[in-house]
């Protein structure tokens, strides 16, 4: 599935739901069932820190693939961190250099990445494309 | 012609409050906040987050628009009718806050951009006079960052040294260690009146008293406690007290610190510029007299005018009924909020005001606070810029409901059912 793909299936998955608290119920079941950090990765080398909750994020380059899990010390955070991975990690590089996350803000989660937001998430958004514009660059 | 320009002014700024409020009713003094009318998702508002900042009443914001809609000039430069009324305005405002706080002359209260700022000047003021290596200031181990950094950059520039006060794991502070710390090297004394995390209400008169049986001025950080709290400086014999015009009611970029006129005549200016010198040579300058020496450049003063008329607002309803409305409304969300198991409320002082901050076990703060958000509930949740005090309870953070005086027990009761619900949803 392209990048493309995969953030109209998760708008299609939230159309369904008209209220906050589906919406985060949704993004709770979501952070409790992604594959998390492996925890020798859960350390202050891989922390991203916001001002309310950290995430944590590590990257793999596997045969031109790169490969993300993370984990949050808060569920809300860890679930739209789940979503950000989903979309984003089994993709080439460019693909991650490239990609406009429109989805955000379709199922109006955008709050949570603008920058007024200290959740760490905007930070792991933009540390995510650093990793893939390092693997590019190494590729090269 | 000044004394009747002053009559007409102050007859102009008499605010018009609504003559019902004769008796503490709640319901009749929301309806001054026109905030608090609105609906958020729908549902109406829910604000506890006044210790970050309050909400203005109508008459706040009715002067502000009136200002700037008829009287806006730069003030005490202008030979012009609406320079001179802006002038007399702006002073008028020193005037409201000298007589709220008590303090001696007019010319002991400066205007600043807030609390901050006002510490500010006294770390770089004092600081700059006062302060040589190896000298002491003395903290508490409650204070918000902002009476805490500020120390620290001057204990940087002069090779002085930070001592802190402890407090007990009720929240109150170790008055004990104080006499202990005070020696001959101690400069100052900077505390808080109100803890804006744990709302432990400090004995500021009692810190004072020991302080000065040291010969050591003390400053008080007031941005909590000034608009819970009766202040008299010359009843507390402070040194040096600040507060925020928006933590109290007024608007936002507009603070007082209030000096002794024998420390601000001795210190040196804090900023440069306009309005705080008489005279300007390459080869000398020379500095204005007080207020004005501490007020450089155009300050904010429809922010002071503003501030005035949120004094007026409290005087109007009585700081002690205030008091004793918050005291019951604490008292009444304490007792409720601590029946829910899984709920620590983070700090007991004897002495407390109108905040309560608390965790949830296994719910992290800030999942807590967005889900509180949906139900229409302004919390405020995190550090509260207090990390020493999260790290004294070894914890990264606290869900903070902070009210005053137009909280209502329904809105306890409402969020109680919240808390209810966020736990069900993340347990």
């Amino acid at each position: 599935m392209t990048i493309d793909e995969k953030q109209k299936e998760i708008i299609e998955e939230f159309s369904v739901f008209d209220d906050w608290m589906d919406k985060y119920s949704y993004l709770i079941e979501m952070g409790n069932n992604i594959q998390l950090i492996d925890d020798k990765y859960k350390t202050d080398e891989y922390i991203i820190r916001g001002c309310q909750s950290d995430v944590w994020l590590y990257a793999e380059y596997v045969d031109g693939i790169v490969n993300f899990t993370t984990d949050s010390n808060a569920i809300l955070t860890k679930g739209i961190a789940a979503l950000l991975v989903r979309v984003l990690s089994g993709h080439k590089p460019a693909n991650i250099i490239n990609a406009d996350l429109y989805f955000v803000k379709e199922i109006g989660l955008d709050q949570h990445l603008s920058p007024t937001r200290a959740n760490g998430l905007l930070s792991m958004l933009k540390q995510m494309k650093l990793y893939a514009m390092a693997y590019q660059a190494k590729n090269s | 012609m000044c004394k009747l320009h002053n009559k007409l002014l102050s007859n102009r700024l008499v605010i018009n409050l609504n003559p019902k409020i004769l008796e503490f009713k709640v319901e009749q003094i929301r309806k001054d906040f026109p905030i608090l009318q609105q609906r958020i998702y729908n549902k109406s508002l829910v604000y506890l987050d006044n210790a970050a900042t309050t909400q203005k009443p109508k008459q706040v914001i009715d002067i502000i628009s009136e200002f700037y809609t008829k009287y806006n000039s730069n003030i005490h430069r202008g030979v012009h009718f609406l320079s001179e009324k802006t002038t007399l305005a702006y002073e008028n405002a020193r005037e409201s806050v000298k007589n709220f706080i008590n303090a001696k002359h007019e010319h002991e209260v400066i205007f600043t951009n807030g609390t901050t700022s006002a510490i500010n000047l006294v770390a770089f003021s004092y600081g700059e006079k006062f302060i040589n290596e190896n000298d002491e200031i003395i903290i508490s181990a409650m204070e918000h960052h902002s009476n805490i950094v500020p120390w620290q950059l001057l204990c940087e520039r002069k090779k002085a040294k930070l001592k802190i006060i402890p407090f007990f794991s009720n929240g109150e502070l170790a008055l004990d260690e104080l006499e202990k710390l005070l020696n001959e090297k101690t400069k100052l004394v900077a505390v808080n009146h109100v803890s804006n995390t744990i709302g432990t209400i400090n004995p500021i008169k009692k810190i004072i008293e020991i302080s000065h049986n040291h010969n050591v001025p003390v400053l008080i950080d007031g941005a909590q406690g000034i608009q819970h709290l009766e202040v008299d400086v010359q009843d507390l014999d402070v040194d040096f007290y600040a507060f925020s015009g928006h933590k109290v009611y007024g608007p936002t970029g507009i603070g007082v610190l209030y000096g002794k006129e024998k420390w601000l005549e001795e210190i040196p200016p804090y900023q440069g510029g306009g309005d705080m010198i008489k005279s300007v040579t390459f080869a000398k300058t020379v500095y204005n007299d007080l207020p004005f020496k501490f007020e450089a450049g155009t300050t904010n003063y429809i922010g002071a005018i503003g501030l005035a008329s949120a004094i007026k607002y409290i005087e109007f309803i009585g700081l002690e009924n205030i008091f004793n409305y918050e005291k019951q409304l604490l008292d009444y969300a304490t007792t409720k909020l601590s029946t829910i198991e899984g709920l620590s409320i983070i700090g007991y002082a004897k002495e407390k005001s109108c905040i309560i901050s608390f965790v949830l076990d296994g719910i992290h703060h800030f999942d807590a606070g967005m889900m509180l958000d949906k139900m229409d509930i302004a919390v405020r949740t995190g550090n509260h810029c207090t990390q020493p005090i999260m790290d004294y309870y070894k914890i990264d953070g606290t869900i903070r409901a902070s009210m005053t005086f137009y909280n209502t027990k329904e809105e306890i009761d409402y969020l109680y059912d919240s808390i209810l619900k966020v736990k069900q949803m993340f347990n």
